[in-house]
């Protein structure tokens, strides 16, 4: 199959990326300054990320459209406003996730962003449940491109004005040369920020502008590094079919109302786990020294005991020391609970600990 | 410098005398990335001639260091340990890895001169 590229391609090519192929995409890992100093930047200024391998998918439809979808998703959809997003998940029978996604209401429709691994699948698994009632299309023609860090605000509010006036996780139209482009306060940083999408012709030009005010280009390396301090998921790593929210410590996502009336895909299993617990848990984990455990590491408790794996480690710019997520049996998730660490051969101490590692700054309380 | 001698496994190695200091190639730490963690062999151990001989990892992995000579590890560099971004700054000097005493000179031999490593690396990047 031949590896696609982004419609940024050029542009990352002409900042020295290094590239890397990522769910059958020609990537930027990292640009020339690398993943601390592009972690850092974003955390400090403004980076932009080009997410647009990512899916967007956008479902129009009439009244059962909302109804059809709650089939689906354990989100209230009926009660969420327009131009207002959430995060959720398309599961399986056994609430196993296939994917973990963010589900914002338009005027006529819905706007689905996919894992970019998960995108094909989805788009199979949403065609068939919904039985070709509704248009559906995976739009290849937008692009996605993040801004994240405490500058963006100010510098995508000098090429979008109005921007500043959205709330995190909502949305709404705007116009940048004459087109439209669809720009939410939202991402997956921990930081404040927007995504935009807009049409591939014009993601240069609009990225370009970023640049001009002050941003820089950020590689998938520190949006990783970034995303894991932030005790966000990633699928394939925290997330997969094997998992269920409630074991991927998201019950925070489910909707309540929906739980209690049931009838969505997975429900049998989610509020029975609800209501019984789960045996293993996603945990945040912390090092005591300097070691880093990577994913698959195994997690032994205090009378040595294999009790779980590490999902995602990796050395944490901001906290400056090494982070980690985990899945650990449930007895043993409490903060605090002392657990080891195997790294090559040798069992190292560690925390369970709370999440997130490096305090998010979303900005809710915007005034209109 | 022309006591240098470099490894396939893109190590440096100065030998004066009976002790040979050892560290990793400029070019190691551009495919590597930012180095974040560094793990040293002990002082006293013996270490075997393409033996693994301590760790560095960056952000995205961790890989192994190999010594290029064998020898007895007689003294290493803390500073890497306390501040692993030290072997970016400055890999092949300030930021050595260990210093061993050499068992047999004569595996030197094998080893690349600046050129040869110059051509090899460029080759490997491709």
């Amino acid at each position: 199959m031949e590896i696609k590229k982004t419609s940024l391609y050029k542009l990352h090519q002409n900042n020295n990326a290094k590239f890397v192929e990522f769910a059958g995409y020609q990537m930027p890992i990292q640009y020339s300054d690398g993943i601390v100093e592009e972690h850092k930047f974003t955390r400090m200024h403004s980076g932009i990320f080009d997410v647009s391998h990512m899916g967007q998918l956008f479902i129009y439809g009439e009244n059962n459209l909302t109804e059809d979808l709650e089939k689906i998703f354990p989100l209230d959809l009926k009660n969420l406003k327009i131009n207002h997003s959430k995060y959720s998940f398309l599961m399986n029978d056994d609430a196993g996730i296939y994917d973990d996604l963010i589900v914002t209401k338009l005027e006529k429709g819905f706007l689905i962003i996919l894992n970019a691994a998960c995108k094909e699948n989805d788009f199979k698994i949403l065609s068939k449940l919904l039985n070709g009632k509704y248009e559906m299309l995976l739009d290849e023609k937008r692009s996605l491109i993040a801004i994240q860090g405490p500058k963006s605000v100010k510098i995508l509010n000098n090429i979008i004005q109005g921007v500043e006036d959205l709330n995190f996780m909502s949305g709404n139209w705007f116009s940048f040369h004459d087109q439209k482009i669809y720009v939410t306060r939202s991402g997956y940083t921990g930081e404040d920020g927007f995504e935009v999408s807009i049409l591939n012709e014009l993601s240069e030009k609009f990225t370009k502008e970023l640049i001009n005010k002050g941003a820089k280009l950020i590689g998938l390396g520190a949006r990783d590094t970034l995303r894991l301090e932030a005790g966000l998921c990633l699928y394939g790593h925290e997330l997969n079919k094997d998992k269920t929210p409630v074991e991927a410590n998201l019950k925070w996502a489910i909707s309540k109302d929906r739980v209690s009336k049931g009838n969505f895909i997975g429900s049998n299993i989610i509020t029975k786990q609800l209501n019984d617990g789960v045996s293993k848990i996603r945990v945040g984990i912390k090092p005591e020294g300097k070691i880093i455990a990577r994913e698959k590491t195994k997690i032994f408790n205090q009378s040595d005991l294999h009790i779980g794996e590490i999902t995602s480690g990796t050395f944490g710019p901001s906290v400056n020391g090494p982070v980690a997520m985990g899945y650990v049996e449930n007895e043993f998730s409490n903060k605090d609970t002392k657990v080891f660490l195997e790294v090559r051969g040798k069992k190292y101490p560690a925390n369970i600990c709370g999440l997130p590692f490096y305090k998010k700054s979303y900005v809710k309380g915007v005034n209109k | 410098m022309s006591d240098v001698k470099y490894s396939k496994e893109h190590e440096w190695i100065k030998l004066e005398g009976d002790i040979a200091t050892i560290g990793i190639t400029k070019h190691a730490t551009e495919m590597l990335g930012d180095i974040v963690f560094t793990e040293l062999p002990e002082k006293g151990t013996s270490v075997e001639k393409d033996g693994t001989a301590g760790v560095v990892e960056s952000t995205k992995a961790a890989s192994d260091v190999y010594t290029p000579i064998s020898g007895e590890v007689v003294d290493t560099n803390q500073a890497i340990v306390d501040d692993p971004s030290k072997i970016n700054q400055d890999p092949e000097n300030s930021a050595w890895f260990f210093k061993l005493k050499v068992k047999d000179k004569s595996e030197m031999e094998s080893l690349m001169n600046k050129e040869d490593y110059d051509k090899f690396a460029k080759e490997s990047s491709s």
